[in-house]
C-alpha cells in the first residue's frame, strides 16, 4: 500500500499538525472560492465533530483568508497550507481531493471533486449505515459535482513550487537578496554582470530555461578555465537567464560553452591575452530561422534578441563559471566591444557557395554554432566602385593587409562576411570562396624584402634573418595568410550596400585558438 | 524578498601560500622561457650573470610550447622534478 508523504502544517491557532498522527486519517484538500467544496464543507464539519474521538479529519486549506472563512463559517479546524507545499507534494490537481489513510500514513482510498454515492460508501464504512443516514441530509447534496483547479497546478504558483519541491532540478545556491535590496544593484556588486544590468535568475526563470532543453540540469557540459569549473546545464542556464536569453535559446549557449572549453578553441588564452580577443558566434542552419536570428540587415549589430542575448550569455559563462574578469586572468590592453556580445547568423539563402558549416563538415539540414577567437572587428571594406569580382576580391585583400598590422604575414586568420551586392558581384563573374581566397591571396602577397623590420616599422622579419637569407629568398613572395583556409567566408547583411566586413584573428592554429564548431542538440 | 541563483561556480578561491623563501640559493635552477618574442634575451642574460654570481649552481633551460596557452602538464612535472627553483621570463 502505498505510503502519503508525511507533513507538518499548522492550524489557525498556530498549533502544530503532523501527518501520520497515531489515528487513522480523512486529509481533505479544500479551496474556499471552490463552489464544490463550499457545497462539501457542512458534510466534512459534521464528520470531523463525529470522528474527533476515533479519526483525524483534516482540512486542508489554500488561501490564507479563505481558511478562516471556511473555520468561521462552517465551525471546522483547518490547516494552514497557503504555501501549497502539501498540495505540490500530493500532486494534488483537483479541490476537493479526499486521502483515506490507516494510522500509519498508508494511502486506503482516494476521493476526487464531489460523487455522492461514494462518499456515502465512505460514510457508511466509518460510521455505520444508522449514523451514516442521521449525519445529514444526503438528498440535499448533488448527485455529482466536479471540483475545481488545486492552486498548486495553477500556473501562477507551479513553477514556484517545482523549484522549491525536495526534487527541483535546481542544485545552484540560492541567494536571498532582502527586500530592501535592489536586485539589480545587488548582482552589480556581486560582481556577476558585464556592466550592464541583469535579469535576475530566479528559480522560476531557470526552470523556465531548462524546459529549452532535454539535457539534465546536472550533466556537466565542459571543465571552464581559468577556475576549472564544472559548467553545468543548470550554470549555464542561470546565465542564459542573466543575458536575457529565452529557453529555445539555450540549446545554443550549451553548444557555444562545448566549442570554447576545448584544447583547440583554448578559452584562457582568448581570455587572458592583452590583445583582447573575443569569442565570435555564427550560426547556421534551420534553428537560425526559429530562433528569428538576424542574418541581414544590421546583422552584426543590436536591435535582435537572440543574436545579442546569445552572445552575451556565452560571455557571461566565461565570466561567471570560467573566471575571467577584467583585471583577473582577463588582460585585455583595450578590450573591445564584442566582449559584451558577437553573434549573429548567415543568410544561407543568399549566398551561392557552400554554408559556413558544411565547408566545416556538418549537414546542411544541421544546426551548428562556430566560434571563432577575433582581435577585433566588424572593420569596413568599403567598395562601391569595383565591378569584377577580380576587382572586388582584390579590395578584400588589400584591406585584408591590416589586419593585426600590414607587415604581419602568415599571423593570423580573419573571418569575411560578404554583403549580398558584393556576392552579387562576385557570383557574376562566376567565383566561389576558392577564387576569392586565391585572389586575397594574391594581391596581399608581397617579398620578403618588403616585410623585414625596417626604419619604418621594426615589425615583420627581423633584420638578422633578412641577412641570412640570398636574393632568391628575399625575393620570395609571401602572401597574407599562411593557409587559404585561414580566410573564414560567409554571407549576411541587407540587400543594399556595399559594405562587406572583416573581424580580423588571433594568434591562429595550435599556438592559439582554433574556430570549433558544435552541432546544436535541440529538444 | 527575492531569491536567485547564484551564476558562479560557487568555490570560494583556495589562499595560497608562498612556498618559504630559502635564504641562498644552491642546486638547480630552471629558467623557463615562455616563448615570448625577446623573453629569450632576457633569460640569456640572467643565465650569464647568474653563472658568474653562483658558479655551484646547475642553470637549465626550459620553453613553453606557446605562449598562449598554460604550460604542459608533463613540461610542469618535468621543471618541479628535475629542480630546486625556477624563474620565469615573461615577454616582449
Amino acid at each position: 500500500m502505498e505510503m502519503c508523504t508525511p507533513f507538518l502544517l499548522t492550524d489557525l491557532d498556530g498549533e502544530d499538525q503532523h501527518f501520520p498522527g497515531e489515528r487513522p486519517a480523512l486529509l481533505c484538500f479544500v479551496k474556499e472560492d471552490c463552489p464544490t467544496c463550499r457545497e462539501v464543507m457542512p458534510l466534512l464539519a459534521a464528520l470531523q465533530a463525529k470522528l474527533a474521538a476515533t479519526m483525524d479529519l483534516r482540512i486542508i486549506g489554500q488561501t490564507r483568508e479563505g481558511n478562516h472563512t471556511l473555520a468561521q463559517t462552517h465551525g471546522v479546524s483547518v490547516l494552514d497550507d497557503s504555501a501549497l507545499k502539501v498540495a505540490f507534494a500530493y500532486s494534488v490537481e483537483t479541490v476537493p481531493t479526499v486521502y483515506v489513510t490507516d494510522a500509519q500514513g498508508r494511502l486506503q482510498s482516494t476521493l476526487v471533486g464531489f460523487v455522492r454515492d461514494e462518499w456515502l460508501e465512505l460514510v457508511r464504512e466509518l460510521l455505520g449505515e444508522a449514523a451514516c443516514e442521521a449525519l445529514l441530509d444526503w438528498s440535499k447534496l448533488p448527485a455529482w459535482r466536479p471540483g475545481c483547479g488545486s492552486l498548486s497546478v495553477d500556473p501562477a504558483h507551479a513553477e514556484r513550487l517545482q523549484a522549491e519541491a525536495e526534487n527541483s532540478p535546481l542544485r545552484a545556491r540560492r541567494i536571498e537578496v532582502a527586500s530592501q535590496d535592489d536586485e539589480f544593484e545587488f548582482m552589480f556588486d556581486q560582481g556577476f554582470s558585464d556592466g550592464l544590468p541583469l535579469v535576475p535568475p530566479t528559480p522560476e526563470r531557470v526552470l523556465r530555461m531548462l524546459a529549452g532543453t532535454a539535457r539534465d540540469a546536472q550533466d556537466v557540459i565542459a571543465v571552464m578555465p581559468p577556475n576549472m569549473a564544472e559548467v553545468t546545464v543548470e550554470k549555464i542556464a542561470v546565465n542564459a537567464v542573466m543575458a536575457g536569453c529565452r529557453p529555445e535559446y539555450l540549446p545554443v549557449v550549451i553548444a557555444a560553452v562545448e566549442a570554447v572549453c576545448t584544447d583547440e578553441f583554448n578559452v584562457h588564452g582568448m581570455m587572458a591575452t592583452t590583445m583582447g580577443a573575443s569569442p565570435v558566434m555564427v550560426v547556421n542552419g534551420p534553428i537560425r530561422e526559429r530562433l528569428g536570428m538576424n542574418m541581414k540587415l544590421g546583422a552584426l549589430g543590436q536591435g535582435n534578441r537572440a543574436n545579442a542575448t546569445m552572445g552575451r550569455a556565452l560571455r557571461l559563462v566565461i565570466r561567471n563559471m570560467g573566471g575571467a574578469k577584467p583585471g583577473g586572468t582577463e588582460r585585455s590592453t583595450l578590450g573591445n566591444p564584442m566582449k559584451f556580445t558577437m553573434c549573429f547568423a548567415e543568410w544561407e539563402e543568399r549566398s551561392p557557395w557552400s554554408a559556413l558549416h558544411v565547408e566545416r563538415g556538418f549537414q546542411p539540414e544541421d544546426s551548428v554554432v562556430s566560434i571563432f577567437t577575433m582581435t577585433s572587428g566588424p572593420t569596413l571594406i568599403v567598395d562601391q566602385d569595383s565591378r569584377s569580382a577580380s576587382q572586388l576580391a582584390g579590395s578584400f585583400g588589400m584591406s585584408l593587409e591590416s589586419a593585426f598590422h600590414p607587415k604581419a604575414h602568415f599571423a593570423t586568420e580573419v573571418l569575411l562576411v560578404i554583403c549580398p551586392e558584393h556576392v552579387d558581384t562576385l557570383t557574376r563573374d562566376g567565383f566561389d570562396k576558392a577564387d576569392i581566397r586565391a585572389r586575397i591571396q594574391e594581391v596581399t602577397a608581397r617579398p620578403i624584402r618588403d616585410l623585414v623590420a625596417d626604419e619604418r616599422s621594426a615589425v615583420g622579419f627581423k633584420q638578422a634573418q633578412a641577412q641570412q637569407m640570398d636574393e632568391a629568398a628575399l625575393s620570395r613572395l609571401l602572401p597574407k595568410f599562411k593557409n587559404d583556409e585561414d580566410i573564414h567566408i560567409v554571407v549576411a547583411g541587407s540587400d543594399a550596400g556595399k559594405f562587406s566586413g572583416a573581424f580580423h584573428g588571433w594568434a591562429t592554429g595550435e599556438i592559439g585558438s582554433m574556430p570549433v564548431s558544435k552541432k546544436i542538440e535541440e529538444v | 524578498m527575492t531569491t536567485i541563483l547564484d551564476p558562479t561556480d560557487e568555490r570560494v578561491p583556495v589562499h595560497r601560500e608562498l612556498t618559504p623563501r630559502p635564504v641562498e640559493i644552491t642546486g638547480k635552477v630552471a629558467l623557463l622561457d615562455i616563448s615570448k618574442p625577446r623573453g629569450s634575451v632576457l633569460l640569456d642574460r640572467l643565465e650569464a650573470r647568474l653563472a658568474e654570481r653562483m658558479p655551484g649552481v646547475l642553470l637549465q633551460r626550459y620553453k613553453k610550447p606557446t605562449f598562449a596557452k598554460p604550460a604542459p602538464e608533463p613540461l610542469r612535472q618535468e621543471i618541479l622534478r628535475d629542480n630546486d627553483f625556477v624563474i620565469e621570463a615573461l615577454a616582449d
